[in-house]
This record gives C-alpha cells, structure tokens and sequence, in this order.
C-alpha cells in the first residue's frame, strides 16, 4: 500500500498532531499548520483523527495511487485535479489504482491536507510521524517528499470501504461534502489575539498601530513563523529580554519592529518580546495566510480566548458526528464500532 | 516558593517566573519545579519547558476537567500548579550531575581557537585551560535539539561573532560568541567562533532522553588529543 510522488512542488510533507513533550530538550513540535483542516481530513475518510497526512504547500505537487485509496482533500484550495477533471474538496473520494492527483495553483488558502484511510505508515519518531525539517528527524526520512518517493500506507486500515469502481472516471466522490464557510482561507483577516506578556513594554502609539492599522504576510513566511511587514512596534525603552518558553500564536518582536508570529516548527524558547498571541481558534486561518496577505488585529480578553476554543471544540465535535454518520450511511459499514 | 508571578501565554499555557535576573540559584528551582510537574502531571497536563528564569506549562483545554464556576482555564490551572509546587519539598541546590564534555581543541577541528587567542593576547594553551577550567551550568535547552545554553565564559577568552557566518558548521562543534559558549548539536550554518569539537552525539533522537544533556546539569570541558577523537568517534559507530 503507498502512494507514488510524481512531482515534489514547492513544499509537501509528512505530519501529525506533533512531538509533544519533547520541548525541554530544545526539539520542535512540528505537526500540521491547520489543525482544523487537518482533523476534518482525516475524519472524512473514516480515520480517527490523528493520522499522519501530507501537508501540501501551495502548488505543483502531484501524486500517483499505487492501488485503489479512499482520501479526502481540505484546507487550501490548490486546484486539485485528476486526469484534467476538477477534483472535489472536503469529502471523501474514491481513487482508483493508478490515477494521478495533481495541485495545479493555488485558488485560496496556502496548505492542502491529503488524507488517506489508515493514515501515512513513517514510522514514529519521539511519539509522533511529523516531519521535523530542521533536525531531520520524523516525516518521511526526516526530509521534505521527494519526486520518485513511495510512501507507505498504514495496510491495516479499522474497516474497509466497498470500492467504488465506474468506467468513465478515474475517481468517484460522494456528493456531500463538510466545507466550511466560505470565509475560510480568505486573504484578508482579522485575527483575535490576547495580549503578551511584554505587552506594557511597548509605546502607547505602538499598541494603538498594532490594533489599528494592517500587517502585511512576507515572502519569508514559513513553518517556523510568519512574518509581518507593517508599522514598526517600538517598546518604551529598548531592553535585554531573558528567553523564555513560546507556544503556537506567539507574537514576538525583534528590534526592526516588524512581528513574527509563530508557527508549528517554531524553536521552543524565544527571546524577543511577546506583544500577543494569537487566539487557539484563529491559528489555522494564520497557517492559511498567503504571502501578500493582510492582516488585522483585535484584542479580546483570555476569558473569550478560551470560550471560543471550546465554542469550536463543541461544533467540531458535532461535525464529527455527522461525518460519522454521513460516512455510515454512504458506505453501510454498520459494523464499525468508532461509529 | 513564594511570589511566583504566573502569566497566562494564550488560552492553552502559562508561564511561571521564579525571579527577575538569571542566576544558579533561581534556576535550581526552575529546574526543580520543572521534574516536580512532570513527576506529578495535573490532568490536563502536556509539558512544561523550563528556561533560565521561567518555566512554561503546556496544558489541554479540552482535559483540564475544571469544575464549573472555577473561572477561567488558566486561572485553574494557576491555582492546581500553585497547590502542586508548594507540595515541593525543599528544593535541593547540592547534587547538580556534572557532565564531561571531551574536546579536540584547535586544529581542523576548531578553525577558530587561533583567533580566538590572538584577539585576548594570549596563547592558545591558555584558552584551552581557560575553557576547560570551569563547570558550566546547563541553564536551558533550546535554540536547537540539545543545544545548551551555558553560564558565562571568563572575559579573558570571550570573542565577537564571525561576520560572515559560515555555510556548515558540523555538528559537535564547540564555539564561543561573545561570553557564551555551546556545542552545536546538529550540522548548521553559524557565526560563533570554532575551538574545537566534541566526538559525542549532542542529539541522539533514537534514543531516550534523546539529548545528552538536560538542564540543570554542569558541564566541565575536557582537552583530548585527535587520536583520542577519533577512537572516541569510532566508538560511537
């Protein structure tokens, strides 16, 4: 069981929920960018949710069925298609042995998740399958997919979907499908954030620009952070900082004044002052941000942090159970005990 | 355990500050607080990191398990973290496992010890007794997996970062930047200035823990000759 990489496009790997636990020895989280996208994959072909997937970064990635495969395509829009026909997002999809799926362009958004049924078979590196591209460890040998990769898939999927064959198509998806609003991945956003603990540090004028006016995404943006062009956040009086433990979401501002807001490859202590941090609930809409893209943002109190989460958390798992059911309905696997 | 500021970091951490300036003392108990939490997880509990003065506590949302009307997360799991650390016994400052770090100095392996010497006026005996004649005390791990940042190097051998830094820096190295001192764990490009390198593995990801060094602990560097590299190197393979 495994999938053939036929073109390695910009950037695509190997990832997971993450390396937990591992942070007080200086090594990396990891793990996908849009949790929301990512859980949603997996759950679409009947996985449990924590699956190793492949995160596709923006375009020119393409990829070979090496036998016939249930997966689900989410996050990013990046034009998929099979055999030039338009392939279909969040849902499941049905490809037959041999087919190739390409990513042409990205239509909005910047990463796609390509789940499959059983999950990504790398074996696990401390606890998880996620690529760690600065160590090179986890993922698939530790690196980045390569052209001419095969990637192995968990064999033993928890059941088995009836396949679903037809002579004019080389895939078949169900006509359903768990999309979400269509604000999702849109360029221009408006992030919820608490404030950091350097917060008071910084000017008044400074913290009045930050919530008023627009941050640019760059170019330089990556797994490790993006980075912001806007006006520059200057602090009250420039200070040494003592490094300390940041997390996903985390803004920091190093001496030009321009923010980085951290991501998944992020180092486990950082030593720049932590104007904000981003909402848990708007973190995938930052993994979602092309470059070019602007940002604002507003402040909301660590109370409303959490009851958004968990407001999320609540719809999310609703969702769940629809999938679930969708997929029971879809497939009559009535035997299959997670349903 | 007293005045211990604890911040919330977003809606899913919360950072506990021991004391103002980094210090052995005030890390001792970071340190100590840091084995106690995870000898004793909360439920909820994910990990915590500790740094020079600080340590960050991770925890889920979603298991915290908070009773209602228990105010926000954090302020929970501020109070559950408060309870814990003062169930601390007294914290032990002796015991600190001193680690022997072997270094080939000079040579191919350290490009940078002759530089080194000449910018402090002395001979480049004298920067390796100097390096090597002190504990370092591991006050966190970060920046990379396994990299240590130590406590001060002596003025009399510290040096400016290289301007240009270099491509490729194998791991192993051993380097000074101003009046700090590390080995890097991993083959990178930096700008410290190279003495020498240390055949041991720094990151060892197959194994568990897989560094070999953990904060708290002292490092003592120790002089060895390239032949004694190289059996130490083959060793290891």
């Amino acid at each position: 069981m495994s999938l053939e990489v036929m073109k390695k496009g910009l950037l695509a790997t190997v990832q997971d929920t993450g390396r937990k636990g591992y942070g007080k020895f200086g090594i990396s989280c990891s793990g996908v960018m849009d949790t929301y996208a990512y859980r949603l994959a997996n759950w679409l072909v009947g996985n449990k949710g924590d699956e190793a997937v492949l995160e596709i970064t923006w375009s020119g990635f393409a990829v070979r069925f090496l036998q016939d495969a249930w997966v689900s395509i989410t996050g990013a829009d990046l034009a998929p298609e099979c055999e030039g026909i338009s392939v279909p997002m969040w849902r499941p999809i049905f490809f037959l042995e041999g087919s190739e799926l390409v990513f042409k362009y990205p239509r909005s958004g910047c990463r796609s998740y390509l789940s499959i049924l059983g999950g990504i078979d790398v074996p696990e590196v401390m606890g998880s399958r996620s690529t760690y591209l600065r160590a090179g460890i986890g993922g698939f040998n530790g690196r980045a997919l390569q052209t001419g990769d095969t990637i192995p898939i968990v064999k033993k999927a928890p059941y088995d979907f009836p396949k679903r064959r037809s002579d004019d198509r080389p895939f078949r998806a169900v006509l359903w499908s768990a999309a979400p609003a269509s604000t999702y991945g849109r360029a221009d956003t408006l992030l919820r954030v608490t404030r950091g603990r350097q917060y008071e540090d910084f000017r008044n004028e400074a913290i009045e620009r930050f919530f008023d006016d627009e941050y640019m995404v760059k170019a330089e943006s990556d797994r490790m952070g993006y980075r912001l062009s806007g006006p520059p956040l200057t602090l009250e009086s420039p200070k040494e900082y003592i490094s300390e433990g940041v997390t996903a979401g985390t803004i920091q501002v190093p001496a030009d004044g321009q923010p980085i807001i951290l991501m998944a490859d992020r180092q486990t202590l950082g030593g720049y002052p932590k104007i904000a941090q981003v909402a848990s609930v708007d973190i995938p809409w930052v993994a979602q941000l092309p470059p070019g893209s602007r940002i604002r943002f507003q402040e909301i109190s660590p109370y409303e942090s959490e009851r958004l989460f968990l407001e999320q958390e609540r719809k999310m798992k609703l969702l769940k159970r629809m999938i679930d059911y969708r997929i029971k309905e879809e497939f009559n696997a009535a035997d299959r005990p997670e349903l | 355990m007293k005045q211990l500021i604890m911040k919330p970091l977003g809606d899913s951490a919360l950072l506990i500050q021991f004391g103002e300036r980094i210090g052995e003392d005030v890390n001792a108990k970071v340190q100590a607080a840091a084995s106690y939490l995870d000898q004793h997880p909360f439920t909820g509990y994910v990990e915590c990191i500790p740094s020079f003065t600080t340590l960050t506590v991770y925890y889920d949302l979603l298991k915290l398990g908070r009773p209602p009307g228990s105010g926000t997360a954090s302020e929970y799991v501020c109070s559950i973290v408060t309870g814990l650390l003062q169930d601390m016994e007294s914290i032990s400052f002796s015991a600190r496992k001193i680690v022997e770090i072997p270094v080939c100095y000079g040579g191919e392996y350290g490009p940078d010890l002759a530089y080194v010497a000449e910018i402090n006026g002395r001979s480049e005996q004298d920067v390796v007794k100097i390096h090597t004649g002190q504990e370092f005390l591991i006050y966190a791990l970060g920046f990379a997996p396994g990299f240590p940042y130590l406590g001060g190097v002596p003025e009399s051998i510290a040096a400016p970062r290289k301007k240009t830094p270099r491509l490729s820096i194998p791991a192993g190295s051993v380097g000074i930047a101003g009046t700090q001192t590390g080995i890097y764990p991993l083959q990178t490009p930096g700008g410290w200035q190279i003495i020498g390198r240390t055949p041991l593995a720094i990151f060892q990801p197959e194994h568990h823990p897989p560094v070999l060094l953990e904060s708290g602990q002292m490092i003592r560097f120790k002089s060895i000759s390239s032949d004694e590299y190289d059996r130490l190197a083959g060793e290891r393979k």
